[in-house]
């Protein structure tokens, strides 16, 4: 039952982080995107 | 289209869930391994899925090649970087099942090194889009993903060709599955797509997102000396 658990953990484990790692990429992106409207003349 | 991403986000997480429930309660218990045997219900669908995106990532590649479309090489990054993650997937449940099963964590049979070596493929391929700054980088990494699409039917038809350690195939290939089985199998792959058809959205926007914003810093760039005047 533990190699079951660890499985399906592991799995969503892997999912989520992809998806927290695109969440911050797009934070990153959006501050980007901010910083260069202030630059604008 | 701004309403399609929550519908498909609601829908994906009604079916995981529901996917869920049916293999760890609904789904008969296996007799010779008994519950572990419900990896598989995980195990399979994230490597039919991850072949597919391969499999898309492939198209994209030859369009990319033949059309130099920046719309087909967005889609091969995003397929390869989605695809790595089910693959990713495969190669962890995959031991985790064999351990109690085989008595062992790997062994280098030609089903999971061939997996593992397209693991590697795909992980070269985002590295180097990641990395190179070369203007020929999308063409380069188009070539890879061709050839490294090879190995995709490799992986799938080695356990057919091949003496493996790796269970034979339970569909197609003289195989056999309970239907219940069947029934969850498909269950949980309808919402593993569903998945990577949100998690691909996400990503391409981003890469859209991510090359507009390139394109800007560029012009940005090449008007600042001359502002300067």
């Amino acid at each position: 039952m533990n190699f079951l658990y660890a499985a399906y953990t592991a799995t969503w484990l892997i999912h989520i982080t992809y998806a927290v790692t695109l969440v911050r990429r797009y934070q990153r992106l959006r501050k980007e995107i901010d910083e260069l409207k202030d630059r604008q003349p | 289209m701004k309403r399609a991403f929550p519908i498909l986000a609601a829908l994906t997480g009604i079916l995981l869930s529901y996917a869920l429930y049916e293999a760890l309660v609904a789904a008969p218990t296996e007799q010779t391994m008994g519950n572990v045997q419900r990896i598989f219900y995980y195990h399979v669908p994230s490597a039919w899925t991850a072949f597919l995106l391969f499999f898309i990532n492939f198209i994209a590649s030859v369009f990319y090649l033949i059309r130099r479309s920046p719309t087909a090489d967005a889609i091969a990054v995003v397929t390869a970087e989605v695809g790595v993650v089910f693959c990713t997937v495969v190669l962890v449940t995959g031991p985790l099942w064999a351990r109690p099963v085989w008595g062992i964590w790997w062994t280098w049979d030609i089903r999971l090194t061939s997996t593992l070596v397209l693991w590697l493929i795909y992980v070269a391929y985002l590295m180097l889009r990641r990395f190179s700054t070369s203007g020929q980088t999308p063409v380069l990494a188009a070539a890879l993903a061709v050839f490294g699409a090879l190995d995709v039917p490799l992986v799938y038809f080695s356990i057919w060709i091949f003496r493996t350690q790796h269970p034979q195939p339970v569909i197609g290939g003289g195989g056999s599955i309970d239907p219940r089985m069947l029934h969850v199998l498909l269950i949980n792959w309808a919402a593993f797509l569903c998945l990577a058809a949100l998690l691909c959205w996400s990503r391409f926007r981003l890469e859209r997102l991510q090359r507009q914003v390139e394109d800007a810093q560029a012009l940005e760039s090449m008007l600042a000396p001359e502002r300067s005047r």
